[in-house]
């Protein structure tokens, strides 16, 4: 249409400068409990440096899909894939049946809902992920993870105390040194699943602030129960629904003109 | 628009409060333009004066609605259709006080050329018919936003150039009164304001329709020519 373009900055959302690379490709995926389908064949592009939000009710298979990028399904018998899920730009499988969860793991990195420090010190907890990975010498060790707890926005509130128990810190320093944790091994993608639905407004904005920072490093992918959470942090979002992919689209207009009468119902708080 | 209704009663009452005092406060503002015009073919001081006072009425409504939109956007942070329709409302809410002013303009005005003894102006027909298009335009405008109705909606941008040339008639023969009598200028020149005035409101008019189209259809149509509207609503 032949509207007037106005200057870009008063647009609601800068966009991605560069043209836009898929990071992971899920195709056809299908995922089963047991007998229980809980993904119908999902298609969805995540893109590199992006934040992409999944939304949906409870038991939309957000969290399942979440999962299945990092082969979480795997630690229980009877659960199954089918499609794909491929990490570019190697363009492997992640679900190939001969491609190691634990290999896959060291290329992802997952923050939960609650913030789960291991019983450590705040500099074991994210030390933690290079030692498994044969990190011995002391400086390395010191340099990346104070790397990460500065990536985190943790470090100049625990610096002075990186020895004592992670478990004295407040919930939303737990959760941004889980994020660091996370961070140590220099994922590729960081899967969050509701990374603030136990922390207050404050602890919630800093983590924000953070997810807001980090996608210029790693590709985000965050399930949230939240929509302003998923309007206010996100660059795509997909919604679900019985475990299938209902819509996706740019954050940007999904929120103001969704395309399916689905989403809409469901963000507008019609859904019934 | 789907039937589905809000799971919070409450944010549906809420919405549906503010939407019809929008519809209330265009039914006021109706009502403002057609005394206003009978006023200016009348000189009827009473109702000049009635106009006038109502405008209060009008800005009081605009402040009302638009702290209810407020209110909503803080409580409820509406998004798709709702969102839409809190920015549209706190929009038209804006116009509407406008057509209020342009009434409580030609009132004033009615009330300087009949003090001013002028007394072509009842002669002056053109104006009423200019009015009628105007009233009829928003009132084709509510009614679309009442019922979200983007054909209706349409009809009222097709129809905003048919008060554009009308006004440019009324300016035509105006002129040549005042050329045929010096003596009209002064009442002439009060006339050229309330064509004017006129014309506005169906600009207004025009924005509403705009923003019932914005509701509905998700898409900016102000600066917009009407093919490339029409185009665009075509696309389904």
């Amino acid at each position: 249409m032949a509207t007037v373009s106005v200057a870009s900055s008063v647009e609601s959302r800068p966009q991605p400068s560069a043209p836009l690379v898929p990071k992971v490709k899920a195709s056809g995926l299908s995922f089963y409990y047991g007998a229980f389908r809980a993904l119908k064949e999902l298609d969805l592009v995540v893109h590199e440096n992006c934040v992409t939000a999944l939304i949906g009710p409870s038991g939309c298979g957000k969290s399942t899909f979440l999962r299945c990028f990092n082969r979480m399904h795997d630690l229980y018998p009877g659960n199954r894939y089918e499609g794909e899920i491929r990490l570019y730009p190697d363009d492997i499988n992640l679900l190939a049946p001969g491609v190691d969860p634990i290999e896959v793991r060291m290329r992802l990195s997952m923050v939960f809902q609650k913030p789960n420090p291991f019983p450590k010190s705040i500099f074991e907890n994210v030390a933690y992920g290079l030692r498994v990975r044969g990190e011995r010498s002391g400086r390395t060790l010191e340099g990346k993870v104070e790397a990460a707890l500065r990536d985190a926005a943790l470090w100049s509130e625990v610096k002075d105390r990186l020895h004592q128990l992670a478990f004295n810190l407040s919930g939303g320093q737990q959760q941004r040194l889980c994020i660091a944790r996370a961070l140590a091994t220099d994922p590729e993608l960081m899967l969050f699943d509701e990374p603030t639905s136990s922390l207050d407004p404050i602890a919630t904005a800093s983590i924000e602030e953070l997810i807001a920072d980090l996608k210029k490093k790693v590709t985000i992918l965050i399930v949230t129960h939240n929509m302003q959470q998923a309007a206010r942090v996100s660059d795509f979002t997909a919604y679900m629904y019985l475990g299938q992919l209902i819509e996706f689209g740019r954050t940007d207009e999904l929120f103001i003109k969704p395309k399916n009468k689905q989403t809409e119902d469901y963000i507008t708080g019609r859904f019934g | 628009m789907g039937v589905t209704e809000h799971i919070s009663k409450a944010f549906e009452a809420d919405l549906d409060a503010t939407r019809t005092r929008v519809l209330q406060m265009g039914g006021l503002v109706e009502a403002q333009i057609l005394a206003a015009i009978q006023a200016y073919a009348s000189g009827d001081a009473v109702l000049i004066e009635q106009v006038i006072a109502n405008d209060e009425r009008v800005n009081g409504y605009e402040v009302a609605i638009d702290g209810a939109c407020g209110q909503l956007l803080v409580r409820r942070q509406p998004a798709a259709t709702d969102l839409r329709l809190v920015m549209a409302i706190s929009k038209i809410v804006t116009d509407l006080e406008r057509i209020g002013d342009e009434a409580e303009k030609i009132a004033r005005m009615a009330k300087g050329i009949h003090e001013g003894g002028a007394h072509h102006a009842q002669r002056f027909p053109a104006i009423r018919h200019m009015a009628q298009i105007a009233v009829k335009m928003l009132r084709q405008a509510l009614d679309a936003f009442a019922r979200l109705d983007v054909a209706s909606a349409a009809e009222v941008l097709k129809e905003d150039s048919a008060i554009d040339d009308e006004f440019r008639s009324v300016l035509r023969q105006l002129i040549t009164y005042m050329m045929e009598d010096p003596r009209t200028i002064s009442a002439s020149l009060e006339t050229v304001w309330v064509a004017k005035a006129v014309e506005r409101i169906g600009d207004h008019a025009k924005n509403i329709a705009e923003q019932v189209i914005y509701i509905v259809k998700g898409t900016d149509v102000r600066h917009t020519s009407f093919a490339d509207i029409e185009r665009e609503l075509s696309k389904e």
